[in-house]
This record gives C-alpha cells, structure tokens and sequence, in this order.
C-alpha cells in the first residue's frame, strides 16, 4: 500500500461524492442545494486537480483533463451562484438554481469519468 | 525525441504542486473560516448576516495578496477580526513559500539546462536554409564558423565548455548561430542540432578529444549516412578507426603538416603553390626558405613527432631524436634528455645539424628549444608546433621558418573540402607533378594575380550555378569556347581576372590548365583561380542570360518580346 496512492484516490472519490451530494434534490429548489456544499466541492476538486499535476503518462493527461472540466464547471456553477445573490439584485430565483445545479451536473459527469479512470488504472495494474 | 525536453512545463507543475496545494488549503480555510464567523450586531437592532462567499472570497482575495481594502463590506465583529489575524499570517506563509519554490526553480541549474536546450532544439527546427553542424567551438572552429558565414551558410554549434559558448555569442556574424553547450558525443544532442534535419549539409567535429570526434563520426554514419562527415583526428589509431566505417573527410593536422613538409623537402615550388591556394583568405603567402638537405633534430616524439620524423626519413634525411622517455624508435639515434636543455642539444648534435623540429605539446617548451638551438647554431631551419592560438605573438616574434598551427590547418582542409570540392584533386595532381611544371604554374599564377591569397572557386555548368550557359549550352545555339566565356562583360570584352585550373567531364579523364579553346558542355566542372572581382563577373556571365549573349557575341541583345521581334524582323531585311 502506498500513501501517495491512497491520498490520490481519496481526493479524487471526495470530489465526485462531494459533487454528487450538492447535485441532488429537486433541480430547482434552494433549499436542497447547499452552498457550503459547493464550496467544498470547490475545493476538493482544485485539489484533486492539482494531485494530478506532473504525469506525463497518457492516463495522466486524461486524468488531468476531467479535473480541469470539472473545474470549470463548478467555478462556473460559483460564479453564477454569486452574480445572483450580489450583481442582479434579483436573489436566488428557482431559473437561476437550476442553471447552477445543471452545471454541477456536468461536473458530476467528468467527475465519475475521473473515477472509472482511476478504477480502470487499479484493475490494469494487478498488484 | 521531444520527450525528454518538450516537459519543461511538466516540470514546473509538478514543482508547484506542493506550493499550490498549501495556496488553495489555506485560502479554502480562510474563506469557509470567514463565513461562519458571526457578524456584528446591526444598530437597528439583531445581528447582521454572516458574510456571504461572494464577500469572503473578495476579502480574502485582497487580503492574500497584501492589497488590503479593509474592512467591505461593513465594519468587522470581534470574532471576525480575530479570523482575519489568523487568515493574514497563514496567506503571507502560503505565498512566501510558492515564490520561494518559484524562485528557486528558477534559478536551478537543471531548469534552466532543460529551458536552453528546448530553446536551441526549437531555433533549429526552425532553420529554412542550408545549414552546418559544427561541433567544438574552439580555435578551429572559430575560424570555420566565420569562413561559413562568409559564404552565407549558417552553423549550429554544439560546445561543452560555456565560456566558449559565451563567446559564440558574443561575435558578431551576420546571421543567428544556434548554440547549445552539451556533450556532442552524444546521439540524442546530435539530433537536436539537426543531424537529420534536411536542410544539414554537413558535420564537421573539431572538438579537442579523439574520443568525441569519433562519436560524432559514427552517429553521422548511422543516423545520416549521406551527409558528409569532417572529422579531425590526432592520433593514427583514431584516423584508422574512423576509416573502418567510411568516415568522408578525416582531418588529422599533424599528418597534414607532415604532408606540407615532405612536400616542401621534395618540391618547394609545389609546396608554396598548394600553400598560396589553400591559404585563408586576406591573407598573403610569403616565400619560404627551402627545408635544406642534411641533418635534423627532433624534440619531442609524440603523435606529431612521429609523423615528422617519417617526413624526414622519407626524404632520405638523417634524424636524431631527443625525447624524454626510454628509446622507442630503434632506427634513429635517440638522445634521452630534455630538449629544452642545452646538453641534450649538444649531445644531439646540434652543431653540425641543419635544421630543428620542435614538436611537444608544450608552447613554452618549443620556443625555449628552439631559441637555445639557435643560439648554438644560429643557421638552423626551425619547425615549430604551435599547441595554443593564444600564445601566436610569441611565435610571431621568434619568426620561425614553418610554424605548425593544428586548428588553422584544420579550418583549411575543411574549407577547401567544403566550398572548393574541385581543389582536391588537382592539389593531389600539384602533389605528383614534377618541379619544373609546379614552379612554372607558380610563377605564372603568382606573376598574374601576385602572393596574395586568391580567390578559388569551382562551378558546375548546371540549372543551379550556371543558368544561362546550361540552357545556351543545351539548345546547342552555338559552342561556347572557355577562352570567349571568359571575358569581362564590358564594352572592350577584356579578357576576366581568372585561370582555370582543371576541368573534370563524365567519362573523360581530369584536364589540368584546360586551354582557351576547350569547348564547354553541360555538366562540367571547372576549377578557377582568380581575383574575387572576376567571380562576380564570372557568376553574373553564368546566371544573365543577356550577359551571357553580349560576352559570347560582343551585341546586346535587346530585352522583351516586342523588341526581339523588331531586332529578328531588322535581321532578316538585311
């Protein structure tokens, strides 16, 4: 057992699981989307991201790849989330919650690729 | 082959990896910290609302990065002053510790090793134009690298020693010489510097080690084989190694040199015209005293010594060997001592002798024996090796008779190889021919165009050097004699500054000094001496097809369409 590898697998598993519990509920119904729960998804994911800097194999690349989308996605999710509450002046309408969950959605999606990356990579290896 | 170097950026990522994890944990903890700690109360009464993410992260974000707006976007409670002390300590170690990684990085010796060969490999693949690789970038290779810009060709230069990478640097040539400061032995920084690239005319390996000039000569072998290879080699079993796998052109200046001698021992006239013919250009040749017949002392037998005293032998000269090592060489009398020593001089016979070579690889060690055997015989021919370009005043001022520069006859050979590839072969014929023809050739020449080094050049009556006599020459519109090409294209037609040397035919045999009446066809070769005026002239006769008209027929010929009709209808009423 290697720690690095632990550590690796953990963050990567964190940020799809931490992803999918914000994804859940009714799409557009606040109250079923935390926002402390976005955060962390943030977080988890930039550094899951950055776990997976500096490997030059190709499953690195597309590792890499999925974190990068997803990402992307979720700072996209914030950056709405924010402009709703701050910059409209109209609040968090049930629109604007489902413009949010739906691009966590697309995260959850490169999020579980990034899984069955990591699964597939411990199955080819047999040790 | 961009593995290796193409990862710089992987690299610094996974140098950062560390720097960025502690950024993004200790802004994560920052941020969340901020939105739970409770706000002030309002004064209208109740407390006012946590700080929201979209505030915390804009505090936060100013407050890490030492901008500090202050308290936004109301006046701070207690506890979330108390956070905030705690998140501007924690932000200042973050990002002391990212730019110091940074920095550092910067700074590492294998960063930036890594950086300059991406660069180089980069600079090379991007050459459009015909280029050299020259790898060794010291005396020899200096002065080749100037020869090639001269001529319009760019080099590449590997180099090991940086100081003299530096130095590249610092010359003014006319175009970017690409450098890399590496190891040239090794294949893969061959191939960086464009040994397969298709624009690569040539490589040539001047480095001071045999070991590597060899590396270079088998990697151009196997990984170019069509390229041609010069390669300078000082030791015999490294000339025999590198002629076991074709190696092209090797270069081995003592055998050279030992060349020159037996030359200038069996035939002066021909050894001072190869001299004035292979001389480096803007220079001149001065006429040498003749290597007398007699006795000769040797100081030093070394890869040069040995190459010398065979010279020496060859001519039927007896020679007497000072060596400080036991006798090698029972066939000569040997003299155990140093050379530098006025005993071992002596014991040498230095009195009745005619004539010294001073052949260590010291400099300082051959002057000191040739300034004391001159005191003892102040007649004697001296031959001097010359080890370091650096130390040519002091050689200037003892005004040796010949003095051996190994990187100067090394910058010859591979410039004569290189731009005159016609000149081979008739210094071989120069070789062969008897004095009288040499010292004839050589008064004429030298009458003609004086001691001054000449230009020499070779053409080949093709589409790519002689346009318009190929094309005159192919239509078969009239015989082209040497003697009425080679006019000045001005009013007078006068005869042009140049002597043609050889001219090579498919199938025929080699004609030295071809006469003004051989009759030119499509796809000979012609060596010419001459002044470098008359090889403008020459090439503008051989590219302008108008030129070419007026030399041959002493008429210009009009330009266009419409005046060619009027001159031919002109022609036919007449």
């Amino acid at each position: 057992m290697n720690l690095e590898k632990v550590i690796f697998g953990f963050f990567i598993v964190f940020a799809a699981t931490l992803n999918f519990g914000f994804f859940v509920g009714e799409i557009d119904n606040p109250d079923h989307h935390d926002i402390y729960e976005l955060f962390a998804a943030v977080v988890v994911n930039l550094i899951a991201t950055v776990l997976k800097f500096g490997d030059r194999t190709q499953i690195g690349a597309i590792h890499l790849a999925t974190s990068l989308v997803a990402d992307l996605q979720l700072l996209a999710a914030a950056l709405v989330w924010g402009y709703a509450e701050h910059v409209s002046g109209a609040g968090m309408t049930a629109a604007t919650m489902t413009s949010i969950v739906s691009l966590s959605g697309g995260a959850l999606f490169a999020n579980v690729v990034s899984v069955v990356i990591l699964i597939a990579e411990t199955i080819m290896q047999r040790r | 082959m961009n593995g290796a170097h193409a990862s710089t950026i992987f690299l610094v990522l996974r140098r950062l990896r560390t720097p960025l994890l502690v950024l993004i944990v200790i802004f994560a903890v920052s941020v969340l910290g901020l939105t739970l700690m409770p706000g002030p109360s309002d004064p209208n009464g109740g407390p006012l609302p946590r700080m929201s993410f979209f505030h915390a992260i804009y505090f936060i974000s100013y407050t890490a990065t030492t901008i500090g707006f202050g308290e936004i976007p109301y006046a701070f409670s207690e506890p979330q002053r108390l956070w905030t002390v705690i998140c501007i300590y924690l932000s200042v170690i973050g990002w002391a510790y990212t730019l110091g990684t940074v920095f550092a990085m910067l700074q590492d010796k294998n960063f930036l090793g890594a950086l300059a060969v991406q660069r180089f490999a980069r600079q090379v693949r991007r050459l459009r134009e015909p280029f050299f690789l020259v790898c060794g970038y010291g005396e020899a290779g200096h002065l080749i690298c100037e020869a090639l810009d001269d001529l319009g060709f760019r080099a590449v230069v590997i180099e090991q020693d940086e100081m003299k990478v530096g130095d590249l640097e610092m010359q003014s040539y006319s175009a970017d010489m690409p450098a890399l400061c590496a190891d040239a032995g090794k294949p893969d920084t061959l191939v960086f510097a464009g040994l397969t690239s298709r624009h690569c005319r040539g490589v040539i390996a001047l480095t001071n080690d045999d070991n590597a000039n060899l590396a270079v000569a088998i990697a151009a072998r196997l990984l170019a084989p069509a390229l041609p290879a010069l390669c300078r080699a000082e030791h015999a079993d490294t000339v025999a190694n590198m002629a076991s796998f074709g190696t092209r052109h090797i270069i081995n200046p003592f055998e050279k040199f030992g060349e020159y001698m037996a030359l200038a021992l069996h035939s002066p006239a021909a050894y001072h015209l190869l001299l004035w013919l292979t001389g480096l250009p803007g220079t001149a040749v001065t006429r040498h005293r003749e290597p007398p017949a007699g006795k000769w002392v040797l100081c030093g037998y070394g890869a040069f010594g040995k190459v010398m005293t065979q010279a020496l032998t060859n001519a039927g000269l007896p020679v007497t060997i000072i060596d400080r090592a036991a006798p090698l060489d029972p066939t000569h009398q040997w003299v155990k001592g140093d050379g530098t020593g006025t005993d071992a001089l002596r014991s040498a016979g230095i009195a009745d002798a005619v004539g010294i070579v001073a052949a260590t690889a010291s400099d300082t060690n051959n002057l000191s024996t040739v300034v004391t055997a001159r005191e003892l015989n102040p007649g004697l021919f001296t031959v001097l090796r010359q080890n370091q370009v650096a130390n040519r005043t002091l050689f200037d001022a003892f005004e040796s008779d010949f003095t051996m520069v190994p990187s100067e006859i090394v910058a010859h050979e591979c410039l004569a190889i290189l731009t005159t590839p016609l000149l081979a072969p008739f210094l071989d014929a120069v070789r062969r021919a008897d004095e009288a023809w040499a010292d004839q050739l050589l008064g004429e020449l030298t009458g003609r165009f004086g001691w001054e080094v000449p230009a020499v050049w070779s053409v080949t009556i093709d589409t790519a050097q002689a346009p318009s006599l190929y094309r005159t020459l192919i239509r078969r519109e009239r015989p082209v004699g040497l003697g009425a090409l080679l006019r000045a294209p001005v009013t007078e037609r006068p005869p042009l500054a140049c002597t043609p040397l050889l001219l090579l035919r498919e199938g025929d045999a080699p004609r030295y000094l071809p006469g003004a009446d051989a009759v030119l066809q499509a796809g000979d070769q012609i060596l010419f001496v001459g002044t470098e005026d008359a090889r403008r002239d020459l090439t503008l006769t051989l590219f302008n097809g108008h030129t070419l008209q007026f030399v041959l027929t002493g008429r210009d010929s009009p330009g266009g369409a419409i005046w060619e009709w009027l001159a031919r209808r002109r022609q036919a009423r007449a």
